[in-house]
């Protein structure tokens, strides 16, 4: 692409996608708590008030009417984008989310449709404890009828999140605030990154390291240290976490035949499970090592430092996991 | 009342409110002899407040039903075929069999859908009424929920927004006094429904919702202030289901689960809104006996063509299972 980029930030990047798509399709608004203010939702929002007053509007905390404003708006005619700062607030939307948006389209036999963008912030870490930290992409990915994206990359931020908008189908877009403030060169005219397409951030022979939101910039800088040690690991970034670009996983896994895949998730019934799943239903006969899940443990996120330093998985235990794959 | 409206209008009224009872009394027969299995919760006794209410609203309106929504579809002007198609679960149904009888859908009429979980479409309602207030369209949304309603929560997240926003929206409660089968004694302090609305600073009436006249004036009057940007409006519509909660009779397993109390029925019986029109048509010389008996006629051999139409109607193919899960 020979695009004219500038370097932007993640959150703004999410700012330059809401910004283009508000000018772009006046059926576009941006609804839920803080959208005002950087208190909730970080730069994300800034300046869009000042440019669309009747279109960015700031909330009572009611996640369950107000998601379902957004859905019942999306039903008719409007495209809004819905902001959870924190998506553990989320919960409270799940009728909406998965009663009403998720079934809508099938339950009127084609009839109607949501073009809604449900978009959770997960907040790891900051000793936040177990009801401010939770990531529950897993939860959505579950739900037939709604599409999860998990962008790690400024790019990818806006490429997903203006897709999210122009598709005619309940996305949850969920990101991290552990990505707000990685950079990198954004094109500034309006692009959209396809939702369902996965990518690869390194290519490699030996093992197939899957890494989804956050954990995509942990396997790469576990992939770049495995180098030094002649391990040669091809990095994918999930990008879309439902639907899974199988296609993209396979082609590597049939190179690689050994796969490890580090999630923000927990454990049990979640988004590494259902890809080891898959992996197994695929390869069941040519895989040279059982498939490793990183993941959280199947546990709530503590408050004290020296917890959560044991919570998240890091660096260190991708390099060990892998190298203990190939037997070194 | 009898000279503020013309002759077409009070006709109407009336064909709408023998519409909706014949359908509903059709359905008796063929579920009893379970020619579908698809619960129905008939409206029989209510549909003084669909026929009031779909009179009162333009083409261009919006409704949100609920899991008893029969009336209000063919108020608004959803098809009768498509509705008996939808009940066998055929694919020429208002949602091609995907949703069955609780799930109707007339987008094209402004009937945007109907769900039975409680308090489930009212902020659905809420979001085309903000939809309306955002492109400035005038559209008023109407949002139809029972008396079990008000113990969910989402109805007063969604009154306090929609009186915050002054959103175009009609709250609808029919409340027939029973919500499934716990009397509203066991389910509030007291019964004033309509109440609830008031510290929102939301005008709220309660009607009678027997008297077909009442409630179109209550809705007509309604219908203005949302246009004038005066709304929200609260209506508190009483009423009686003179059917079982679900099916014709609330048998369950042979026994006859209904505990409404006898006396009760019975005086409900005469406040049976279809005959009290009928009388007012007649002493007003409105209407004769004779135009009246037409009027049956004539609905009679509406509703047997579209059994005709359903029970011809194929059934959604096998392959086309997940077929409208998303929208491509």
């Amino acid at each position: 692409m020979s695009l004219k980029t500038k370097k932007l930030q993640y959150s703004l990047a999410i700012n330059e996608a809401l910004r283009q798509m508000m000018e772009h399709d006046d059926t576009v608004f941006l609804l839920g708590q803080g959208v005002k203010s950087p208190w909730y939702v970080g730069n994300t929002a800034q300046g869009l008030l000042d440019k669309f007053p009747e279109r960015v509007i700031d909330t009572p905390v009611s996640e369950n009417a107000i998601t379902g404003a957004a859905v019942g708006a999306a039903i008719a005619g409007m495209r809004p984008v819905v902001v959870h700062p924190r998506m553990d607030f989320m919960l409270y939307a799940f009728d909406p989310i998965i009663n009403q948006a998720a079934n809508w389209h099938y339950m009127s036999g084609g009839n109607s449709t949501v073009p809604v963008v449900i978009w959770g912030i997960i907040n790891r870490g900051g000793e936040q404890a177990a009801q401010h930290s939770q990531a529950l992409h897993g939860l959505f990915s579950h739900i037939p009828g709604l599409k999860v994206v998990m962008p790690s990359t400024p790019y990818d931020a806006k490429g997903l999140m203006v897709a999210a908008i122009k598709d005619d189908n309940p996305v949850v877009f969920i990101d991290d605030r552990w990505l707000y403030d990685i950079k990198e060169e954004v094109p500034e005219e309006l692009y959209s990154v396809p939702i369902g397409k996965g990518i690869i951030r390194k290519p490699g022979k030996d093992v197939t390291l899957v890494g989804i939101s956050y954990m995509a910039h942990i396997a790469l800088k576990s992939a770049i240290a495995l180098e030094e040690d002649g391990i040669d690991v091809e990095v994918i970034d999930l990008r879309t976490i439902k639907p899974i670009d199988t296609e993209l996983l396979f082609k590597s896994i049939k190179k690689t035949r050994r796969v490890v895949i580090a999630d923000v998730g927990w454990k049990t019934c979640g988004v590494a499970a259902e890809l080891s799943a898959l992996i197994n239903e695929n390869f069941f006969n040519s895989l040279k090592s059982q498939v490793i899940r990183l993941t959280l443990p199947d546990a709530p996120a503590p408050a004290s430092r020296n917890l959560e330093e044991a919570y998240y998985p890091k660096e260190e235990n991708i390099i060990l996991t892998v190298k203990k794959m190939l037997g070194n | 009342m009898r000279n503020m409206y013309s002759k077409e209008t009070l006709v109407n009224l009336h064909k709408s409110m023998v519409r909706i009872r014949f359908s509903e009394e059709s359905l008796v027969e063929p579920i009893l002899n379970e020619e579908f299995k698809c619960p129905v919760h008939l409206y029989t006794g209510q549909e003084a407040i669909a026929a009031g209410v779909g009179a009162a609203l333009s083409d261009e309106d919006y409704i949100f039903g609920t899991h008893r929504s029969h009336g209000h579809y063919l108020a608004k002007g959803g098809g009768l075929k498509e509705m008996i198609a939808e009940i066998y679960g055929k694919d020429t149904g208002c949602s091609r069999g995907r949703g069955g009888s609780m799930h109707l859908y007339s987008p094209e009429k402004g009937f945007c859908g109907s769900a039975p979980i409680v308090a489930g479409t009212i902020s659905l309602a809420l979001g085309s009424a903000l939809a309306s207030s955002i492109r400035k369209d005038r559209r008023v949304t109407v949002s139809f929920f029972g008396d079990g309603a008000a113990g969910e929560g989402v109805l007063y997240e969604s009154l306090n927004f929609a009186a915050l926003k002054k959103l175009p929206i009609i709250f609808a409660c029919e409340n027939n006094l029973y919500s499934t089968h716990l009397p509203i004694r066991e389910c509030r302090p007291n019964d004033n429904i309509y109440q609830i609305a008031e510290p929102f600073g939301i005008e709220s009436h309660r009607i009678d919702g027997n008297d077909v006249l009442q409630v179109y004036e209550a809705a007509k009057n309604a219908v203005q202030q949302c246009r004038n940007n005066q709304g929200p409006v609260f209506l508190e519509f009483m009423t009686y289901r003179m059917r079982g909660h679900v099916g014709p009779n609330d048998k369950i397993q042979e026994k006859q689960t209904d505990i409404r109390p006898k006396a009760e029925i019975k005086k409900w019986e005469k406040k049976n809104p279809i005959e009290k029109f009928r009388r007012y048509l007649l002493e007003n010389n409105i209407l004769e006996e004779k135009d009246l008996n037409r009027i049956e006629r004539e609905i009679n051999e509406e509703i047997a063509d579209a059994y005709l139409f359903a029970k011809e109607s194929p059934h959604p193919l096998k392959n086309e299972l997940i077929k409208y899960v998303f929208k491509n």
